[in-house]
């Protein structure tokens, strides 16, 4: 019952965000400025965790199919389609998650606690449309890229881990992942992130401005918005694949 | 003018503020008097619109603010300044853009008349030259400065003020007190300041309204107040060692 009342809110907040901006030009550069927080302030991890990934996938599949009937280039095949079809995706948005969920709800907490979002509903600002709506604008034009990167330094990662290893030569590697590239997992992959994005930035969102107490009260909301942001990802993670493939 | 007519507010089941009358006069400090957690600072976000009502009403100069469509609430909305107890001030924005923020959601100033009000603003309320600071740079009778020079940056009607003093030392809290008067008297505003420093009741004061849990038990001139003729108002100045 509690899940459904705390729904209910979430979708009211959703709604509440969209009403006539009372400065368009203010809104447009709020959004670049999150965009900039967003996408090139998580640049550094997602770079780091794509290159691993895509290492650790190479070598993990290469000592699963040690076998002299399975040609090289089905490495470089797998590799590519499970960093498109999940692992970029997937663990990027989970990151992120930690990352930029946790700090736009303990963002939009602290404003809350130090009656900042009151400040703003006096000045007859709409303090969700101002707060929110660029974060989440901004969540879902960065995200998606920051996934399309990390397809594509995974795979860069895969290469880089096979020469090194002597596995799989970057030819065999690039062979296999060209033989088996289907346009429509890029679809897929872009999909998913958009989804991830959304649930990113709107349950931090809601977390941190349904935040009520302390500083403790904020602690615990960035806690739930990466806690409820990671199950929601993982749940539609699930359905999206159930439905889509 | 604002005025309350029997203005209710409950929270789950439980009635804080038991229908509340009361006019605000134009041009005059009204302080709305009272311990903590009879109602007060309740009644001062019902009459901003930071909470709804239960029930009853609230006209600012007539109008109806508890039943104004959305882009009307935004219009009276303008007209009104608030002074936070903890200032509210937004900590990633400097001074300068703190007193701007108004200015640059409402107005279609330049950056350069923008820049103007704002020095004006801060001038009025002695703090020159603190433009560039973030908040958590300067002190905490600064931060209040800098809060009520972003209240009256647009030009408001209505100043509410929650708890000025709080948290000050006794000078400063004076030159809180000296500042809301002069700017009350210069802009010809209706203030209205939540407190229960008694000192600046006598020093600034021109209305009272005492709330007692959640009634207004009385109301009157300041003058007045010392020979009021109820026996939990006198108890309350007692209390406040001013008698």
């Amino acid at each position: 019952m509690n899940f459904f009342t705390e729904f209910g809110k979430y979708l009211l907040f959703l709604k509440g965000m969209f009403s006539k901006p009372e400065k368009l030009g203010v809104y447009v550069d709020r959004t670049i400025t999150e965009m900039n927080n967003i996408g090139i302030g998580s640049l550094a991890i997602v770079v780091i965790i794509a290159i691993f990934q895509g290492a650790v996938t190479t070598l993990q599949i290469a000592y699963q199919l040690i076998s002299p009937l399975i040609a090289k280039p089905v490495i470089g095949s797998v590799v590519s389609d499970s960093s498109m079809l999940e692992l970029a995706p997937t663990i990027t948005c989970l990151v992120l998650a930690g990352k930029v969920g946790s700090h736009i709800a303990s963002e939009i907490g602290s404003m809350k606690m130090s009656e900042q979002i009151d400040a703003l509903e006096v000045m007859g600002i709409n303090s969700s449309g101002y707060l929110a709506l660029p974060k989440i604008i901004a969540g879902l034009i960065m995200i998606p890229m920051l996934v399309i990167i990390s397809i594509f330094l995974s795979n860069v990662g895969g290469i880089l881990a096979g020469e090194a290893s002597g596995i799989l030569t970057s030819e065999e590697f690039i062979q296999g992942a060209r033989e088996s590239f289907i346009p429509f997992n890029l679809v897929f992959s872009l999909i998913k992130a958009f989804t991830y994005a959304f649930i990113i930035t709107t349950v931090s969102c809601f977390m941190g401005y349904t935040a009520e107490g302390g500083a403790l009260e904020v602690g615990a909301s960035s806690t739930k918005a990466v806690v409820y942001s990671a199950v929601a990802i993982l749940f539609s993670d699930y359905l999206l694949a159930q439905i889509l493939l | 003018m604002i005025e309350l007519r029997d203005v209710r507010k409950s929270f789950d089941g439980v009635e804080i503020l038991h229908g509340i009358s009361t006019k605000f006069e134009a041009g005059k400090i009204n302080l709305v008097i009272g311990s903590s957690g009879h109602g007060k600072s309740v009644m001062m976000k019902c009459m901003v619109g930071l909470l709804k009502p239960t029930s009853g009403n609230v006209f600012y100069d007539g109008r109806d603010f508890t039943n104004l469509e959305y882009g009307e609430l935004r219009d009276v909305r303008k007209e009104i300044g608030m002074l936070f107890q903890g200032t509210a001030l937004f900590d990633s924005l400097t001074v300068e853009e703190n007193v701007e923020f108004t200015l640059k959601m409402f107005t279609k100033m330049t950056p350069a008349e923008r820049r103007d009000r704002v020095n004006y603003c801060l001038e009025q309320v002695d703090m020159v030259g603190i433009n560039d600071k973030f908040p958590v740079e300067i002190s905490g009778g600064m931060q209040k400065r800098v809060g009520i020079a972003r209240a009256i940056a647009l030009n408001i009607k209505y100043l509410f003020c929650d708890e000025p003093n709080s948290g000050l030392d006794p000078v400063t809290s004076r030159l809180i007190d000296e500042l809301l008067q002069r700017i009350t008297e210069q802009f010809e505003i209706t203030t209205i300041i939540n407190t229960h420093d008694m000192k600046t009741v006598f020093d600034i004061g021109d209305d009272v309204i005492f709330i007692y849990k959640g009634n207004n038990e009385w109301t009157g001139p300041v003058k007045d107040i010392v020979h009021a003729d109820n026996e939990t108002l006198k108890k309350f100045i007692k209390a406040s060692q001013f008698d």
